[in-house]
């Protein structure tokens, strides 16, 4: 059997859902994690950390570009404590976040970084995944048009896309709950593999099913389905 | 006179009242009377007369010498004692204090109560005072001077009228002219025309002019209070023996004598000023300022970092100084059991180090408000405000585009959102969408012509989920073709 459920596509199903509930759990865990999205105009991305982290106040840290490109949090949207900050360099937003990580008043950290700044190297990441861990607080970073997935201590990666979503019951011709297509190509300890999500924000729910979408979708994924134990 | 008499009761020698005294400072012909105590003055003695000739009227008169310096450095000491009075004191002259105290009078029982309680507590002190309220400064000194006991002048021009000119703070030489003119009182300067009034004084300075005095004391010429800061009452200091020009080295130990300081006090800072004196005469100061009184070192030290990289420290420096500001008292607190300490402490402290890093403007604390335009529905709090209890909205989105992009319709929908638009260069298709929405311009805040909005919940076909409006309808007279905008973009 192999270890990850994605390329036979009929997926192993017991196998799926311990694994399910394994991301479950790791998605909270006070660690480094790092979700890329698809397009400025993708919101799959803030939408998926924002259902990983858990309740409390955040603080959100964007570089000037990210604000530019793909806006900034909007508190009637996002229902929770923030407290926002904009700053023009990478480098300062990597140390706002190592500052904000040194806080037990929040409740995670998220930092948004746009392409692939030079001050964002190995070292930076695994400074924030130790201060992450040393804290006990889960710790995103979004990163937007970033094009390729550089080395990175995050122990988590994740690649979102919005998927088209969910009927809505009451009109069929209006967008519904939420479907992002999520892979999560680095983990440690945990297989890559591609997920299909559905979030009801209402009733805060994060739901996991292997994700079984067209076949080129599956196709372009399936060299990087292997197994990343480290 | 009255600090002299202070003075030597503080030394346990109090001066007998009945024995006449002067105070002595050199004059021009040798030295003349400064001050005299009530003995000396029935005696004759009057300030500015010369010695020799006051001896001769009262031989048993007793001489010291004046300390003007020590005597305006104390009043400067008095002013700050005078903030009981009203937010903003300074020193006025020689003799006298400026108080502003608009809007304070009714927390003394009224503004004749609060002269009463001036001149009270002066005398309290060993102080013999005059006390006059009045609209301007320059009234003021009018009518402490020359006025009736304790007056309050509600109309400057009426209550100055039959002052004499002297009043108008004037030299005696200028005072000595206007009467040579014929002119006595206030109101007969008054009376004279300000053209030739002008004309006379034209070449005189500002402070000898008596029209632009008569504009002051009368409220016509701006005459703001320079009020000093008090001193800061909790300062560490360290003087070098040559200069330096990074202070990284000396600021531990600043900062740890200083919450020493502080600590000793149960005091706490809500900022601190590191001042560095450079050897070429100049000041640099840094502020940093802290959200909650604090007094932890580690805490107040680590503001400072990457601070000091921006000092410009010249040639060097051999003096720094280290000040607290705005100190409150602050009790010891118990640390909690598990070493930790309180959860609203803690944001404080992460709001101080994130602000003294990266600036206040840079921190925002969202907060929401009463409005349905998407720009004006959350607010700027401050840091540690606690928000209230928001649920996300569903047909809101989770981020905002500041300002709305403008986007283009490719294929439009009568009563719909467009079929497609382009959005920078890109095409998107409309695949799903919910709405419209409609949000009014707010009448009573935005400009006539504002336009409502139409707000779409839409869904392109690879499902990115977006929030466009039209602003505007096809015929509603406020300009032409509606236009459309990307505002916010769903998770």
């Amino acid at each position: 059997m192999t270890l990850h459920p994605f390329p036979a596509r009929a997926a192993p199903f017991g196998r799926a859902a311990h694994l399910a509930a394994l991301l479950r759990a790791k998605l909270t865990a006070p660690v480094l994690s790092e979700a890329f999205g698809a397009h400025p105009l993708d919101g799959a991305a803030a939408g998926f950390v924002l259902a990983a982290l858990p309740v409390g106040r955040v603080l959100w840290v964007q570089d000037r570009l990210s604000r530019a490109e793909t806006g900034a949090p909007f508190l009637p949207g996002v229902g929770r404590a923030l407290l926002r900050l904009e700053l023009g360099r990478a480098q300062d937003v990597l140390a706002a976040m190592e500052d904000g990580l040194r806080s037990i008043a929040l409740a995670g950290v998220v930092g948004e970084l746009y392409g692939s700044p030079c001050a964002l190297d190995f070292t930076a990441s695994r400074r924030l995944a130790l201060r992450a861990e040393a804290a006990g607080l889960p710790c995103w970073l979004i990163r937007h048009a970033a094009p390729v997935a550089d080395a990175s201590a995050a122990r988590m990666r994740w690649r979102l896309a919005a998927l088209a979503s969910l009927p809505d019951p009451d009109d069929p011709a209006a967008p519904g709950l939420p479907r992002w297509r999520a892979e999560l190509f680095r983990g440690r300890g945990l297989p890559a593999s591609v997920w299909e999500m559905r979030h009801d924000r209402a009733a805060g729910r994060l739901d996991l099913a292997p994700f079984a979408g067209d076949g080129s979708v599956a196709g372009a994924a399936a060299p990087a389905g292997r197994s990343m134990a480290r | 006179m009255d600090l002299w008499r202070g003075r030597r009761r503080q030394q346990g020698d109090p001066w007998p009242d009945e024995a006449p005294l002067v105070l002595l400072r050199p004059g021009r012909h040798g030295p003349v009377i400064h001050a005299a105590n009530r003995a000396a003055q029935e005696a004759g003695a009057r300030a500015d007369a010369r010695i020799g000739d006051i001896r001769a009227l009262c031989p048993e008169l007793a001489c010291v010498e004046a300390d003007p310096a020590g005597d305006a450095a104390r009043l400067r000491r008095l002013a700050f004692w005078a903030r009981r009075w009203g937010p903003w004191s300074a020193a006025d002259g020689e003799d006298g204090l400026v108080i502003d105290c608009s809007g304070v009078a009714h927390l003394f029982g009224g503004e004749a109560a609060l002269l009463a309680r001036i001149e009270a507590d002066c005398a309290r002190a060993g102080l013999s005072a005059r006390a006059a309220l009045a609209p301007t400064t320059g009234a003021a000194w009018a009518l402490a001077r020359f006025g009736p006991a304790r007056a309050i002048a509600g109309d400057a021009r009426r209550a100055l009228a039959d002052l004499p000119v002297a009043a108008l703070r004037l030299s005696p030489e200028t005072v000595l002219l206007l009467r040579r003119l014929g002119l006595k009182t206030i109101a007969d300067l008054a009376a004279v025309p300000r053209l030739a009034l002008m004309r006379r004084f034209a070449r005189a300075p500002f402070a000898e002019n008596p029209l632009l005095r008569l504009d002051q004391a009368l409220g016509e010429l701006a005459e703001p209070l320079d009020a000093p800061e008090p001193p800061p009452e909790f300062i560490a200091e360290a003087r070098l023996a040559e200069p330096v020009q990074d202070p990284g080295d000396w600021l531990p130990g600043l900062v740890q004598a200083l919450c020493a300081q502080l600590a000793a006090g149960r005091q706490g800072c809500r900022g601190l000023r590191l001042s560095v004196f450079r050897i070429d005469g100049e000041r640099r100061d840094i502020r940093v300022a802290v959200a909650a009184p604090s007094r932890e070192a580690a805490h107040l030290l680590g503001l400072f970092q990457g601070r000091l990289e921006r000092l410009d420290p010249g040639f060097g420096f051999d003096l720094l100084r280290l000040a607290a500001e705005a100190v409150e008292p602050l009790a010891e607190t118990q640390p909690g059991l598990e070493g930790g300490s309180a959860g609203g402490l803690e944001l404080a402290r992460l709001v101080d180090r994130l602000v003294a890093r990266f600036g206040a403007e840079a921190l925002q604390t969202p907060l929401p408000r009463q409005s349905h335009i998407p720009e004006r529905s959350e607010r700027a709090g401050p840091a540690l405000a606690e928000p209230p209890d928001c649920a996300a909205r569903p047909d809101r989105p989770l981020r905002l585009l500041s300002p709305p992009e403008e986007i283009r319709v490719l294929y439009a929908i009568p009563e719909g959102p467009p079929g497609a638009f382009i959005w920078r260069r890109q095409t998107l298709r409309v695949a799903r969408h919910a709405g419209p929405e409609r949000i009014a311009p707010e009448w009573w805040r935005d400009r006539p012509d504002t336009r409502l909005r139409d707000y779409f919940r839409i869904e392109d076909e690879i499902g990115r989920r977006l929030w466009i409006y039209r602003e505007g309808l096809a015929h509603d007279g406020r300009g032409g073709a509606p236009r459309w905008f990307l505002h916010g973009i769903f998770s």
